[in-house]
C-alpha cells in the first residue's frame, strides 16, 4: 500500500476535498432535517399546551404574545385559550437563569383567575436523578389548583409554601422563580389576552 | 498486510478482552457522564457505535490517499462530520433522546475511542477487517454503557429503563446518581469485569 507523500500540494489537496466534501454532505443532511426539526419543536409545544391548559379550541400557537421583560434576555411567551369564544386560560412560558446548571425554562398554565391549571417543563439541564424530578408528578402535583395569590411561590426553607426537591434546593428556587415570573407577566398582561380579537 | 486477521477474534476483541471501557478505559468523559440511567447510556452507545462505524468506514477507504502528515485533522474532520450529522437527525427524529444526551453529543467528537481507532486501525486495515473492528469496539461500549447506567439507575433511582420498582418515596442511594458514583460504579465494574475475563483469557 503506497501512501499519497506528504508534499504540500498533497496535504493542502487532501484537506481541501475532505473539508468540501465534509461541507456538501452536512449541508445536505442540514436541508432534509430542517423540517423534522421544526416539527418535532412544534409538536412538543402542541404536546405542553395540552397539558397545562383547560380544554381549548382556538390555535394558542398561532394567538401567541410576546411580552418584553426587564432583566430577561428572550421575551416572555404567553399563550391564551379559548373555548367557543370565551377566554379559558392561558399559558405563560417562565425561565429562570439560576438552576443549578443554568436555564430552567417551564410553561404554566393559568385558568382565568390566576389558578395554576398545571405546569409543565420545558427545558433544563439539572442534575440527573435529583433536580430532574421537578418534571416528576410529584413535584407537580402541589402546585395544582393552587392561586399564587395565597400560595407563596418560594421554598420552604425560604419562608414560602413549596417542598424543595430532596438535595435539589437550587434547582427547585430556579423552578419557583421560573413559575412566579409566569404568574407576574399573566396578571400583567391579563387585559390583553382576554380579548378574543388583538 | 503482513499476516490475514482471524475475523472472529477481531469481532470478539472489542466485546471481551479490548473493552474499551472495562479495559482500555477509553471515553472516559461520556462513559461517566451521561450514564445516569440506562437508557442515557443506550443511546449514548448506540450514537457513539453509528460514528465509530462510519468514520472506520471512510477512514479505511481513504486511508492511502491521504498524506502521513495530515492524517489526523483529516481524521478529525471525517468524525466531527459524523457527529455533526448524528446531532441533526437526532434532534429531528429523536428530540427525547437529544435533550437528555446534550453537550454530549458533540463532545463525541474527542472521543478518544473513536479517533483511536481510527489512527491505530482503520488507516492500516482492510475495509472488511475495519468495519468488524468498528462493530466490536462499539458493541463493546454500548454493552459498557448500558450496564453502567443500569446499574447507577438500579442503585440511585430505583428503576431500570425508567420502570420503577420501588415506591415513589422510598430513600434510595443517590449517590450513585451523583458523578462520585459513577466513578465508584465503573471501578467496581471494571474488576468484576476484568475477573471474570481473566479466567477465560
Amino acid at each position: 500500500m503506497v501512501r499519497n507523500e506528504s508534499t504540500l500540494l498533497n496535504m493542502v489537496l487532501a484537506l481541501i476535498v475532505i473539508t468540501v466534501v465534509a461541507g456538501f454532505s452536512l449541508g445536505y443532511v442540514n436541508d432534509i432535517t430542517l423540517e423534522p426539526k421544526a416539527k418535532a419543536k412544534l409538536a412538543k409545544k402542541m404536546t405542553a399546551l395540552e397539558r397545562v391548559l383547560p380544554d381549548f379550541d382556538n390555535r394558542p400557537v398561532s394567538e401567541i404574545l410576546l411580552v418584553k421583560v426587564e432583566g430577561a434576555k428572550d421575551s416572555v411567551e404567553i399563550y391564551p385559550a379559548f373555548k367557543e369564544g370565551a377566554f379559558v386560560g392561558a399559558a405563560v412560558v417562565g425561565a429562570s437563569e439560576k438552576g443549578y446548571s443554568g436555564l430552567v425554562k417551564i410553561m404554566v398554565g393559568f385558568e382565568p383567575d390566576g389558578t395554576v391549571h398545571n405546569i409543565v417543563v420545558l427545558e433544563q439541564k439539572e442534575t440527573p436523578g435529583l433536580g430532574t424530578k421537578m418534571k416528576g408528578e410529584k413535584f407537580l402535583r402541589q402546585f395544582r389548583d393552587r392561586h399564587p395569590a395565597n400560595f407563596e411561590l418560594k421554598v420552604t426553607k425560604d419562608g414560602g409554601e413549596v417542598d424543595a426537591l430532596t438535595g435539589a434546593t437550587i434547582s427547585t428556587r430556579a423552578f419557583t422563580e421560573a413559575a412566579q415570573m409566569a404568574y407576574e407577566e399573566f396578571v400583567k398582561n391579563k387585559e390583553l389576552i382576554t380579548t378574543t380579537d388583538r | 498486510m503482513a499476516k490475514p486477521i482471524d475475523q472472529q477474534q477481531n469481532f470478539f476483541k472489542g466485546i471481551v478482552k479490548e473493552n474499551p471501557v472495562f479495559v482500555m478505559l477509553l471515553g472516559m468523559c461520556p462513559a461517566l457522564g451521561v450514564t445516569s440511567s440506562a437508557f442515557n447510556g443506550l443511546g449514548m452507545g448506540v450514537a457513539t457505535l453509528f460514528v465509530l462505524l462510519m468514520s472506520n468506514i471512510v477512514v479505511s477507504l481513504v486511508k492511502s490517499q491521504i498524506p502521513n502528515k495530515v492524517r489526523i485533522p483529516a481524521f478529525i474532520i471525517i468524525i466531527a462530520s459524523f457527529v455533526t450529522i448524528v446531532e441533526m437527525v437526532l434532534e429531528a427524529y429523536i428530540p427525547f433522546l437529544y435533550e437528555q444526551l446534550g453537550i454530549f453529543i458533540p463532545l463525541i467528537v474527542v472521543n478518544c475511542l473513536i479517533l483511536g481507532r481510527a489512527e491505530a486501525f482503520a488507516s492500516k486495515n482492510t475495509l472488511k477487517s475495519s468495519v468488524l473492528d468498528a462493530l466490536g469496539m462499539g458493541l463493546g461500549f454500548v454493552i459498557a454503557l448500558t450496564v453502567l447506567g443500569a446499574v447507577r439507575e438500579v442503585l440511585g433511582n430505583g428503576s431500570i429503563f425508567d420502570w420503577k420498582f420501588v415506591s415513589e418515596d422510598a430513600n434510595t442511594l443517590i449517590l450513585f446518581i451523583l458523578p462520585p458514583g459513577a466513578f465508584i460504579a465503573l471501578a467496581y465494574l471494571a474488576i468484576l469485569f476484568n475477573r471474570l475475563t481473566l479466567k477465560t483469557a
